[in-house]
């Protein structure tokens, strides 16, 4: 088994926006391109061109038809529950709020108190005490995947050790078979002082198109994460299980469909140039209108 | 326990290199990461203007397109059948001397005999000039299949379009209407817009019978049914209209709403508008005396006209109320400051009658046709829905209108102390374009802009540089061969007369496409969809040789592709090929190949230089005028050459004027010589920046030989930022004009007269109703009389691809057609047969065909399913999940279907292409790709319902490939997976 550190200041972890996600998956290939060539790499894929192609993904998006409850305004409790519903998603012919498509990334939550790794049996998984990633030590992994069932995430994949098509197209062989991976929060790009400044957060927050993603220290209250979670109403996946993940979900703003402002007035007092012809058929109003070129 | 060794600083490669790029069409800028000379890394440039950084999923996932296995690796020589797929490899040398031989013996005979045509191609630039240069009639890209009914609409409207050519006003949009686009169109520039719209909280309305993606994150999905936009614009204009909710200002300093528009029917100037001595239009203006004109015109006192009263009108013109006899005059309709007048009826000096056209506009929507109540129904739409969205457009420009301290000077040279905006925005893709009406559906929204004052203000849609043009633009497709065999001009244009038409002395088409035809005369993109059943057919005439890039018209991007593959097929009673010759350009192993003659493969995107062209798709956006270039990053590792050089290499072998020198040495080394040395015009090259011998000047000026090194070092792409005082009303706007000019993209500081009113229109109704020199067939009058129309109209599809004709055939469909104005709409005939419409998009992992087959992006989605409404699937007793039958006249196709509840009930659908030919792109034997996965294209017909026409839009030719209707039948197996099509028994 595995200890954790005492509980670090810093909690680096991930804001995802479901208000802006349109599910386009930029974050889930740029995910797999860094970390296929970087030092948690390669990321196997198996049966790449055949029937069942499948791999080891970090970070994979689903997409969920969402029915929004009845009256959009009630204040409700934002949990996963609440978001992806469980009423059946069909409002034709009542009054119910159109459905919705919410898209979910999901990723390693790096969890304060994650039993994927106080279950591990070598010390391969790991959270680093200094910033909170979770982490596994491939060296040290022998893949028997008890932190993957102890995850309730679906965070962890792991590449069999009997892949259908061993040659990779790439040129490289994938050595990381029978081992753990992981989101890493792209620690060997976060710290790396071979890029630029810029360029030191995750490889899935600078891809997103929508800038859903966003990077940051959870556990400073005035970060700019931090900020926009108290904004926005972040908040953390199931978090009943009590694990304490770190990053946050934020939910989607309320939509301003006609259920939520049909009782609001959008047509103002008709202008007063148009008072008293508006009675008149349009054409007869605007025989004599005064325009200027 | 922490790594022992964990490797925080691993660079990420031993060298970056920047380029464009090309997994999809948005043309991002990129960083490859190279290590040991392979791709380790490709990421957004955040120095970029297109993506700023960010980067999609195909745009990341180029590292395994590159290295995929179904790229071609030497030129291939046919052996077997067509279709058998069955090549000997040869050297490029005998590749080109064959390909050269053949060009060669046809040209000599007619150079039409080549059908030259290009897909999703970013080189246009070259490619139309290369069949300029060849002297070939019968060249295109593939926007006939795509967009060009939001291109024509755009251009013929305002001179500008949506996407490439404009985009919202993402800083300071309140409201987006976004009208039938999918997730795509472009990709990383909305995506990056919409993320804008959110953080101020702008709403988002998204029209569109399915709602994903970018529709999933709009604050309003309307589930329009499709085909029907057009009719809910127009219930919109009915409901700013009858509500007064107009920018009558706007419209008379930037639109030709005041312009008489001649009233004389059956006579041969009738609907045009009315012109003066000095040939600008007319418009009635209030006395002088009442508004005086501190610019004195400069007209006759005839041309000035005599004070008029106000006459009473007839046919449905309004006679003058109490207090309206105010007295008027007939002016030059572009004077400044005079007080035009927009409705009436009016007498024109020489006697003949006229309206405004904003009545005509104000007439056609006004009508009950268009009334909420009338249009619900029909569109999916709930009257309240329309009305609300209505008052919400017009509360947004109007109460929430915006003002910017940006000072400015009109083309009168008055000066203005700030902008005001209308921050409505709109956008609207193919979802609009792909149906048979979508010409004037597209045009329909463009009037609903205008009519809320909202093209490029603040806040509003705006024009990418070098756009606008003038409404239309001024180039027209060449009609004529020189003497050295090229054509006077470029192969495609915007027709502005029946006159620019490319028909023979009988009124029949020329193109093999029927481009420019009577039967498709605005079709300034060509009908691609139309080139292999043309060609086989020899109409109008037999081809030789059949010349494809990058168009996958063995497969997905063929309508009826089954029968698409045979035709490729098809012999004579002789034995030979119905066409030639094929050659095609790859760089991979597509559903395509197999049909070619001579396949000569392509280089990936990171292996050549490439030109993105201010002549050609520019990545120009609205602030700035931008051109890119890509460079090799990494050498071919195989026996591939760039199309580019290739195609350079045939003009020299073919001497073609311009690329070979007089000993018949090639005069351009490869296409990156000719990106640098080529000029179009003195002074103009495909590329803007860094031009003159010391790079020194923008846009013109002498080809510098270290240009491209320059693009290279800034990053492969150059912009130059329009200044701040032309930053809006650039279609009225002398700061921006004067600028524009500077730059070479406009010849004079002319305002654009946005078109409310399409008076080119009328040009071609009037040939059609027997006026003027060049006149339709007697076949053709009463189709082109119907879908002239000026003022845009709403009809329900004309195509209805391959449905049964109605009884009667077609004589009740001349019949239907023959009648000139659009009627009370009716359900169509087949309503009962085949209820159901049927729709694709692509998936954004996935935007654009092209690209998507790798062993990354096909673990996201192997296969397709079809997206059902649970209430239609459930009233077909099918279940989700199941595996069922998709029929339409074409035939049937069994697909797995799925509920899906954000579809509207009347609407099925599907991601596209990701279904693959069993065979192709090197993908194993029971690839998902074809074992379950689907095309809808072998349901969708080539020919309307009327089989003389292609399946397309009557005025542009655009491929109708969303107005399929189908049905849902069960499947006694439908526990068994296993999809294949059944074609229709003939």
């Amino acid at each position: 088994m595995t200890s954790l550190p005492a509980p670090a200041k810093k909690k680096l972890g991930l804001v995802i926006d479901l208000d802006t996600c349109v599910g386009c998956h930029a974050c889930a290939i740029a995910c797999k391109e860094w970390n296929d060539g970087g030092a948690f790499g390669p990321l196997a894929d198996d049966d790449p061109y055949g029937a069942d192609p499948h791999g080891v993904w970090f970070n994979r998006v689903h997409s969920y038809e969402v029915q929004p409850p009845a009256h959009a305004n009630a204040p409700r409790e934002v949990t996963l529950d609440s978001l992806m519903g469980t009423a059946p998603p069909d409002a034709a012919g009542t009054d119910m709020p159109a459905p919705q498509m919410v898209h979910f990334p999901r990723s390693c939550l790096h969890c304060e108190t994650p039993d994927c790794v106080t279950v591990c049996p070598t010390g391969a998984s790991y959270k680093r005490a200094e910033d909170g990633i979770v982490l596994v030590d491939e060296d040290k992994c022998i893949g028997c995947q008890l932190c993957a069932w102890a995850c309730p995430y679906g965070a962890r994949e792991i590449a069999l050790p009997h892949p259908k098509t061993p040659a990779s197209d790439t040129g490289r062989t994938d050595q990381k078979r029978g081992t753990m991976q992981k989101c890493t929060l792209c620690v060997d790009r976060i710290y790396n002082e071979t890029l630029d400044a810029c360029d030191r957060q995750p490889a899935c927050v600078l891809a997103c198109p929508t800038h859903a993603r966003l990077f940051g220290d959870l556990g400073d209250p005035d970060s700019n994460v931090s900020k926009v979670v108290a904004e926005r109403g972040g908040f953390a996946l199931m978090p009943e299980f009590g694990y304490q993940p770190v990053n946050r979900y934020l939910p989607p703003r309320p939509r301003r469909d006609g259920s939520t402002i049909a009782a609001t007035p959008t047509q103002p007092a008709p202008r007063a140039e148009t008072l008293d012809t508006e009675k008149l058929p349009p054409l007869l109003r605007w025989l004599d209108k005064a325009l200027s070129r | 326990m922490p790594h022992a060794h964990l490797e925080l600083h691993r660079p990420t490669g031993d060298e970056v290199k920047t380029t464009t790029c090309y997994m999809c069409a948005c043309r991002c800028g990129i960083r490859v990461h190279l290590q040991n000379g392979r791709v380790r890394y490709i990421d957004g440039n955040p120095a970029h203007p297109v993506n700023q950084g960010v980067i999609c999923a195909k745009g990341a996932s180029g590292i395994m397109q590159h290295y995929s296995p179904a790229r071609l690796r030497k030129p291939l020589l046919r052996v077997g059948e067509r279709g058998a797929h069955e090549f000997r490899e040869i050297e490029w040398d005998a590749a080109l001397a064959l390909a050269a031989q053949w060009l060669g013996d046809l040209r000599a005979r007619n150079p039409d005999e080549l059908a030259f045509f290009t897909g999703r191609d970013q080189s246009q630039a070259l490619t139309a000039w290369w069949a300029q240069q060849f002297g070939t009639f019968n060249y295109a890209a593939h926007g006939g299949f795509c967009s060009v009914n939001m291109a024509a609409a755009g251009m013929y409207t305002f001179g500008g379009s949506f996407w490439e050519f404009g985009e919202p006003d993402w800083d300071r949009a309140r409201y987006l209407m976004l009208w039938g686009v999918a997730e795509d169109h472009d990709s990383n520039p909305i995506k990056l817009g919409l993320s804008q719209l959110k953080s101020r909280g702008a709403k988002i309305v998204a029209i569109n019978p399915v709602r994903t993606g970018y529709a999933s994150i709009a604050d309003e999905w309307v589930p329009v049914n499709p085909g029907t936009d057009g009719l809910l614009a127009g219930a919109l204009i009915h409901e700013l209209l009858t509500r007064d909710r107009v920018d009558f200002d706007y419209l008379v300093r930037y639109t030709n709403a005041h312009h008489l528009v001649i009233r004389a029917p059956g006579a041969a100037d009738d609907g045009l508008i009315a012109r003066g001595a000095n040939g600008k239009p007319l418009c009635a203006a209030r006395d002088p005396t009442q508004a005086p004109d501190p610019h004195p015109s400069p007209l006759s006192r005839r041309e000035r006209g005599e004070e008029i009263p106000l006459r009473p009108g007839d046919g449905g013109a309004p006679a003058p109320g109490e207090g309206t006899h105010a007295r008027c005059r007939i002016v030059d309709a572009t004077l400044p400051d005079i007080a035009p007048l927009i409705a009436g009826e009016y007498t024109l000096p020489d006697g003949r009658t006229a309206v405004p056209s904003f009545q005509l506009v104000a007439e056609r929507f006004l009508a009950g046709a268009y009334a909420p109540e009338a249009v619900s129904e029909r569109c999916g739409v709930p009257v309240a829905t329309i009305r609300r969205l209505a008052a919400e457009l017009a509360h947004t420009a109007f109460e929430e209108a915006i003002e910017l301290p940006i000072a400015w000077t009109d083309t009168h040279g008055r000066p203005h102390a700030s902008m005001v905006g209308r921050p409505v925005a709109m956008h609207a893709m193919r979802g609009i374009a792909a149906h048979a009406n979508g010409f004037h559906t597209c045009r329909t929204i463009h009037l609903l802009q205008l009519l809320l004052g909202a093209i490029d203000t603040p806040g509003s849609y705006r024009y990418h540089p070098p756009y606008p043009q003038p409404a239309p633009p001024g180039n027209q497709p060449a009609r004529t061969r020189k003497p050295d065999g090229s054509l006077d001009g470029g192969p495609l244009g915007y027709p502005q007369s029946p006159g620019d038409l490319l028909v023979d002395a009988d009124g029949r088409p020329r193109r093999l496409d029927h481009a420019f035809s009577w039967e498709f005369p605005l079709a300034a993109h060509g009908l691609l969809q139309s080139v292999i059943r043309n060609a086989v057919e020899g109409d109008p005439s037999r081809i030789d040789t059949l010349f494809l890039f990058m168009a996958n018209m063995g497969w997905n991007s063929a309508m009826d592709s089954a029968h698409t593959r045979e035709l490729l097929c098809a012999k004579d009673a002789a034995g030979a090929y119905r066409i030639p010759h094929i050659i095609y350009v790859d760089a991979y192993d597509s559903e395509t190949v197999a049909f070619a003659d001579l396949v000569l493969p392509d280089t990936t995107y990171l292996e050549r230089y490439d030109c993105i062209s201010l002549l050609d798709r520019p990545i120009s956006d609205a602030d700035h005028a931008a051109d890119a270039i890509r460079q090799p990053v990494v050498a071919p590792d195989r026996d591939v050459r760039p199309f580019q050089d290739v195609l350079l290499d045939l003009g020299a072998r073919l001497r073609l004027p311009h690329m070979a020198n007089a000993d018949g040495s090639p005069a351009y080394k490869n296409y990156a010589d000719y990106m640098v040395r080529h000029e179009r015009a003195p002074g103009i090259g495909l590329l803007a920046g860094w031009r003159g011998a010391d790079g020194s000047h923008t846009r013109t000026g002498a080809p510098n030989p270290a240009q491209l090194q320059r693009y290279i070092e800034h990053g492969c792409f150059f912009e130059t930022r329009v200044p701040e005082a032309g930053a809006y009303y650039r279609m009225a706007n002398r700061d921006y004009l004067a600028w524009a000019r500077s730059m070479g993209f406009v010849a004079s500081l002319e305002p654009v007269t946005l078109q409310l009113y399409c008076e080119t229109l009328q040009r071609f109704r009037l040939a059609a109703q027997g006026h003027g020199a060049v006149q339709p067939p007697a076949s053709e009058r009463a189709r082109v009389a119907r879908y002239f129309d000026p003022v845009p109209f709403w009809y329900p599809s004309p195509s209805d691809a391959g449905l049964p004709l109605p009884p009667g055939g077609g004589t009740n469909a001349r019949t239907r057609d023959a009648n000139p104005h659009p009627q009370p709409f009716s359900r169509e005939e087949s309503a009962e047969s085949y209820p159901l419409s049927a729709i694709t998009q692509r998936p954004m992992f996935m935007y654009h065909a092209w690209g998507s087959q790798n062993r990354w992006l096909r673990q996201i989605a192997a296969r397709n399913v079809l997206y059902v409404h649970p209430q239609t699937l459930a009233a077909h007793r099918i279940a989700s999940g199941d595996w069922a039958w998709l029929a339409s006249p074409r035939g049937r196709i069994r697909v797995e279907v799925r509920a899906h509840a954000a579809t509207a009930p009347g609407t099925v659908w599907t991601w596209n292409a990701i279904g693959k030919q069993r065979g192709a792109w090197k993908l194993g034997k029971r690839a998902p790709e074809f074992t379950e996965g689907f095309l809808l294209n072998h349901l969708i017909g080539e020919r309307a319902r009327d089989p003389r026409y292609a399946n397309g839009d009557p005025v542009t030719g655009q491929a109708a490939w969303f107005d399929l209707k189908v049905r849902l039948e069960p499947d006694p197996a439908p526990h068994t997976p296993g999809h294949r099509f059944e074609p229709a028994v003939a």
